[in-house]
């Protein structure tokens, strides 16, 4: 494919193109045998461990690394594939018991599990690594922490390949804080010898090395370019991956990564705009695409209670009113996403504890104005600000909203804010008066979104909003497990009450596309919003 | 007819071209002043229905992802464009060649400070100086023609040193020191005026240039906020619709940038041609 | 009558650079500091409490006040320590070495290919000034610097490889297969034709084309403008008519006399354009996902990485700093006049 086009560059090239052909090299590996994917966002570390590593990092980590265990997968009724979020399958781990008082889990290490160097992966490993997971700053222990993991007194090394994880109390939500892919196993030894007395956990090392034992090892690294993954193939920890190399290269601009694509340059262009997407899948032809909703996310309108008259019940749910939900699903998510608008609930409430899910919103000016009246408010001025990284989706979603809010005389200014302000301004400080959100969980519970986003204290809470009730049954459901008596009743009513408050106006759940070659099968859509590469096949 | 008129007269006729591009600049201005009236559409205002529309007969440009009129866009960037422009251009034309001025007539340490100020700015590479201020100072309009005054300051003062200080030993100036004249009035009455058309050449490089600049920086997302219609702006989002076919949106907006830098530069070539005669052969 | 020797003017040149990059020292660190965001908020990661990044704003000294960053910052710049970079992950420095020649790599092709262009151009356009020839001339040029370089770069792309298929993806400096040639210089170009990779060498050139071009499009202009006009000023002048009076072939008058005369002014011209391609290397880059130090740059500022800006404009003004000496002493060496008055 590739000498083809070099070939009709200049005549002389076909005759040169025999010598060409032997200088070629040699472990190129056939097309069949090699992945190549297209990523606009690359990874910019080995280690997640390291502060500053950013999310494609989790990619080359799920890859590189093993934890001890993984997600089950779903087929869906179109035939994609899903993680699923209810199953918890082995990895590194081969069994487990969680002990009858729910406060603590015991897994057992496979034995035959080698890392790259040739090293087997005992408890010590698997412990120093737990421990690493939560004494890093920064992220890491965060994400340790949901799962009630805080201190390395709760990881004990029972024997060589007995590995327990205690906890203060039972909660529905340390298994599967396992399975992400925080607390990955690392060879302990290898890095230990690479590590210095300023870095313990050798992060220098690691983040530029495969300390590992997972299911591909690193062929070459260019960092910011280029990774290539060469197949682990004394990987035993599950089912061996079909191909044997993979090319992850960076490519800026999404045009580009389109183009690629459907020039067959590419097998996977990743993480594709929504509106590319759609056009793609209408002209079929040589492009898959693969999209499902991102578990856990909405693309919602924050609305901050700091702002009068935005304090007002009834402004909001006016606004709730008057934004063009279809327009914004059409421009903004080109109809790539669940709509979380339009629902009737029978006499106001919440139809099940399913999240996200649509709430009872929907585009009536006349209801608005009412509201608006009944308010005692003729209008206001305020801004609508977004994140302009997100400005593909954002930019659109918020013209439409500024028209919107112009039709009863709310007069709002657009502020596009740097990516790198925007956190502070929007999220720390809480600055913006009607924001426009994104947040997504890993762990796949309504519970788990409120309390990152409704509860006061938490920083993606860009309302400033604060119900004393949601706060309570936030912290009874979180850690509560699914089939108490108490839960289901308990995320209904969370649900009822965030939709009567209006704190935030979901939009739609937003998908994740993924455009592919008709020959690639074996795609999951992840929680973790990355490609994993493991059970992907080329027809 | 003035000496000025016929000289003009018969430059224009030698020079085609400038004729055109004096046409060019003037239907700009037309446009600039008088477009927002004369647009079919509002340049603001969606129609996702209507979206993604290729050129037509009721929309002469097609219309972009939202719907809007992307010919009624174009008209009403023209005003944006052209005053960011030329208030850019002015501000370090003035500010430049008043510094050039004193620096070239006086020297001494003037000369050497503003010497220097001007050195550090042209050691940046000069885009990167223009994406550092703005990203500094804020996403404003005003902001990016401070920048892009800024960027183009230095050139100024330089041409208008480098004539300054030719001059200031000229006979018909000492002639004029010799007649009594203060320092100051040498330089606002004999030095001052003569400087002005070298550097007129150099305005029409600079007004493309300062539109462009300003297309480059909302390529990465510094510049003019939404939703104002830029040329620039429009190009760069267009840019992402051109490998799905849809090129109307970044051509026309495109197509009418290269048009109004087109005229500017060729004005520019032909004012040289006009207050420097020496340079026609 | 003073000699003013050539060594003596080089150095005097490099004395005058110090004040200037000190002020861009100081220029680069108040600029940056002055960048929206908080760096200690993206390193504390997601999820990160306001706790924790007090913590990280205090490891990273942000919490110090102006004047002592700024000293530690001097003293780091002193032992070569640009500092760590957050969206690289690893020590500026390192990162700038790697990603240097292949910006370099690119200017220099997008240069190469400017002045094979634009200088014929120029010299054709004085040679027959104000005929058809001239406005043509005039014409190509100024439509090259009325478009914006990415558009130029999408253009490209767009025609030659997304319909025509000639030119390779635009993907980068090599395609997905082919490794990097053996590190000597870090220009692929050069380094797979000292290793005898001629496929890697192949590949390599293949890839500059398209991005080369669109960085020298924009360049034709000032070159062709400025090559005409100085040719214009040489070949009217009263030494180049005695050149023709006494005999001498047009050729020679052209090339010997007119255009070593006419080079001066178009040196300068090629330093102003250098600094031109220096930041329009960030457009380019981006549009061709070329690993170089504009797209780096790109990915700081929206990071509102510090360290790895300031380490960014500190490295182009070093650059610029030094062509700008090479070109002055090009200058004396080529300028007879300053040889005939020392």
């Amino acid at each position: 494919m590739l000498i083809n086009r070099r070939n009709v560059l200049t005549g002389s090239a076909a005759v040169a193109a025999l010598p060409l052909l032997r200088i070629m090299p040699a472990a190129a590996g056939t097309p069949g045998d090699v992945l190549i994917v297209a990523l606009g966002d690359f990874p910019n570390s080995l280690d997640i461990h390291r502060k500053g590593s950013n999310r494609p990092s989790y990619m080359t980590s799920m890859m590189l690394y093993d934890r001890l265990v993984g997600f089950g997968v779903k087929t869906n009724a179109d035939g994609s594939a899903t993680y699923d979020a209810s199953v918890i399958t082995p990895e590194l781990a081969e069994s487990w018991e969680i002990a009858a008082d729910g406060k603590s889990i015991t897994f057992h290490i496979r034995k035959d599990a080698t890392f790259a160097g040739g090293r087997s992966v005992t408890a010590q490993d698997v412990k120093w690594s737990f421990d690493r997971a939560v004494g890093v700053g920064g992220f890491p222990p965060a994400q340790m922490r949901a799962g009630l993991m805080a201190g390395p007194d709760q990881f004990v090394v029972v024997d060589d390949h007995t590995f327990r994880v205690d906890f203060p109390k039972p909660s529905k939500l340390s298994l599967p804080d396992i399975a992400v892919p925080i607390p990955f196993v690392l060879d302990s030894e290898l890095v230990k010898k690479n590590a210095t007395t300023e870095d313990p956990w050798g992060r220098e090392f690691v983040y530029k090395n495969h300390a590992g034992g997972g299911a591909y090892l690193v062929e070459s690294y260019e960092p910011g370019q280029q990774i290539t993954l060469t197949r682990n193939e004394n990987w035993k920890s599950g089912p061996k991956p079909p191909l044997k190399r993979v090319v992850l290269r960076q490519v800026p601009s999404s045009a580009t990564r389109r183009a690629l694509i459907e020039r067959g340059d590419v097998d996977i262009n990743f993480n594709v705009p929504a509106k590319d997407a759609k056009e793609m899948a209408a002209a079929g032809g040589n492009v898959v695409i693969a999209g499902g909703p991102i578990a856990n996310s909405i693309h919602g309108v924050a609305l901050n209670y700091k702002y009068k008259p935005l304090d007002n019940l009834l402004v909001r749910q006016a606004i709730s009113h008057v934004i063009p939900y279809e327009q914004i699903f059409e421009a903004a998510a080109y109809g790539r996403g669940t709509k979380l608008y339009g629902a009737t609930w029978a006499d106001g409430k919440s139809p099940s504890i399913a999240w996200p899910q649509a709430f009872p919103y929907s585009t009536d000016v006349d209801k608005a104005r009412a509201l608006m009246k009944e308010a005692g408010i003729d209008g206001f001025e305020t801004e609508i600000g977004f994140n302009l990284s997100l400005a593909h989706w954002m930019e659109p979603t918020a013209l439409l909203i500024q028209e919107g809010l112009a039709k009863i005389g709310i007069k709002a200014s657009i502020n596009k804010v740097p990516g790198a302000n925007w956190r502070t301004l929007a999220l720390i400080e809480k600055k913006v008066p009607i924001n426009l959100t994104n947040f997504g969980g890993w762990l796949n519970y309504g519970e788990y979104y409120a309390f990152f986003q409704y509860r006061a204290e938490s920083m993606f809470n860009s309302s400033s909003y604060r119900n004393e009730e949601v706060e309570r049954l936030i912290v009874e459901t979180l850690h509560m497990p699914v089939d108490d008596p108490q839960h289901d009743p308990n995320v209904r009513r969370l649900i009822d009450i965030v939709a009567a408050d209006v704190p935030m106006i979901p939009l739609y759940q937003p998908y994740l596309d993924v455009a592919m070659q008709p020959g690639v099968k074996g795609y999951v859509s992840q929680y973790h919003r990355q490609l994993d590469a493991r059970p992907i096949a080329k027809g | 007819m003035t000496s000025f008129g016929r000289h003009f007269r018969y430059v224009m006729s030698e020079n085609p071209v400038t004729a055109v591009a004096l046409g060019m600049v003037g239907l700009l201005t037309f446009a600039a002043v008088f477009g927002t009236v004369l647009a079919p559409y509002d340049p603001i205002a969606t129609d996702t229905a209507r979206a993604l529309q290729p050129p037509s007969g009721s929309h002469w440009f097609g219309t972009d992802n939202l719907g809007r009129d992307v010919f009624s866009r174009v008209l009403a960037a023209t005003r944006l464009d052209l005053g960011i422009a030329v208030a850019a251009v002015a501000l370090s034309l003035v500010i430049g060649s008043v510094l050039g001025v004193l620096s070239g007539s006086f020297g001494g340490w003037l000369d050497r400070i503003v010497g220097r100020i001007m050195d550090t700015i042209m050691a940046f590479p000069l885009f990167v100086l223009a994406m550092g201020i703005v990203a500094a100072l804020g996403n404003t309009i005003e902001n990016v023609v401070y920048a892009t005054a800024l960027i183009n300051l230095p050139f100024y003062t330089r041409v208008a040193r480098a004539e300054a200080a030719v001059r200031r030993n000229a006979g018909y100036v000492e002639a004029a020191r010799l007649a009594g004249n203060s320092e100051a009035r040498l330089v606002a009455v004999h030095i001052f005026p003569m400087i002005l058309p070298p550097l007129m050449v150099q305005i029409s490089l600079n007004l493309g240039w300062a539109i462009l600049n300003a297309a480059g920086l909302s390529f990465i997302g510094l510049g003019v906020r939404p939703p104002s219609p830029e040329w620039g702006i429009m190009v760069a989002e267009g840019a992402s619709f051109i490998i799905s076919g849809q090129w109307w949106l970044a051509l026309m907006p495109g197509a009418v940038l290269m048009f109004a830098v087109l005229a500017f530069n060729l004005l520019g070539d032909g004012m040289r041609d006009l207050v420097d005669p020496r340079q026609r052969t | 009558m003073a000699v003013r020797t050539r060594t003596g003017l080089v150095l005097a040149r490099m004395l005058q650079a110090l004040p200037t990059i000190a002020g861009v020292i100081v220029v680069t660190f108040v600029m940056t500091r002055m960048l929206p965001g908080d760096p200690a908020v993206y390193f504390a990661g997601p999820m990160a409490t306001p706790e924790s990044i007090a913590e990280i704003r205090h490891q990273l000294g942000l919490d110090r006040s102006l004047f002592e960053q700024f000293w530690v910052y001097l003293g780091d710049l002193a032992r070569g320590d640009l500092g760590m970079s957050l969206v690289a992950g690893g020590p500026v420095t390192e990162e700038i070495m790697r990603r240097l020649p292949a910006s370099m790599e690119l200017t220099m092709f997008g240069l190469a290919f400017a002045l094979g262009v634009a200088l014929p151009l120029g010299v054709l356009a004085a040679t027959r000034p104000n005929s058809w020839v001239d406005h043509l001339c005039r014409l190509i040029v100024t439509l090259g610097v009325s478009l914006p370089t990415f558009f130029t770069g999408l253009l490209l792309i767009y025609v030659f490889y997304y319909l025509a298929g000639i030119a390779p993806a635009p993907v980068g400096r090599l395609d997905f297969i082919t490794p990097p040639p053996p590190h000597l210089t870090g220009f692929y170009t050069f380094d797979a034709l000292i290793a005898g990779q001629f496929a890697t060498f192949w590949g390599a050139l293949t890839q500059l084309v398209l991005p080369a071009v669109s960085l020298g499009v924009f360049a034709l202009a000032p070159i062709a403008r400025m090559t005409r006009g100085a040719m214009l000023q040489v070949l009217s002048s009263d030494f180049i008519r005695a050149a023709r009076a006494a005999g001498l072939k047009p050729r020679t008058v052209l090339v010997t006399y007119a255009f070593r005369n006419a080079l001066l002014p178009v040196l300068t011209t090629v330093g102003i354009v250098f600094s031109f391609m220096l930041g329009a290397n960030v457009l380019v880059e981006k549009v061709f996902a070329w690993p170089g130090l504009g797209s780096f740059a790109l990915e700081a500022l929206v990071a509102s990485d510090y360290a790895s800006i300031q380490g960014f404009v500190l490295t182009m003004t070093m650059m610029f700093v030094v062509l700008n000496l090479i070109i002055d002493i090009l200058y004396t060496l080529v300028d007879r006049r300053l040889e005939v008055s020392g």
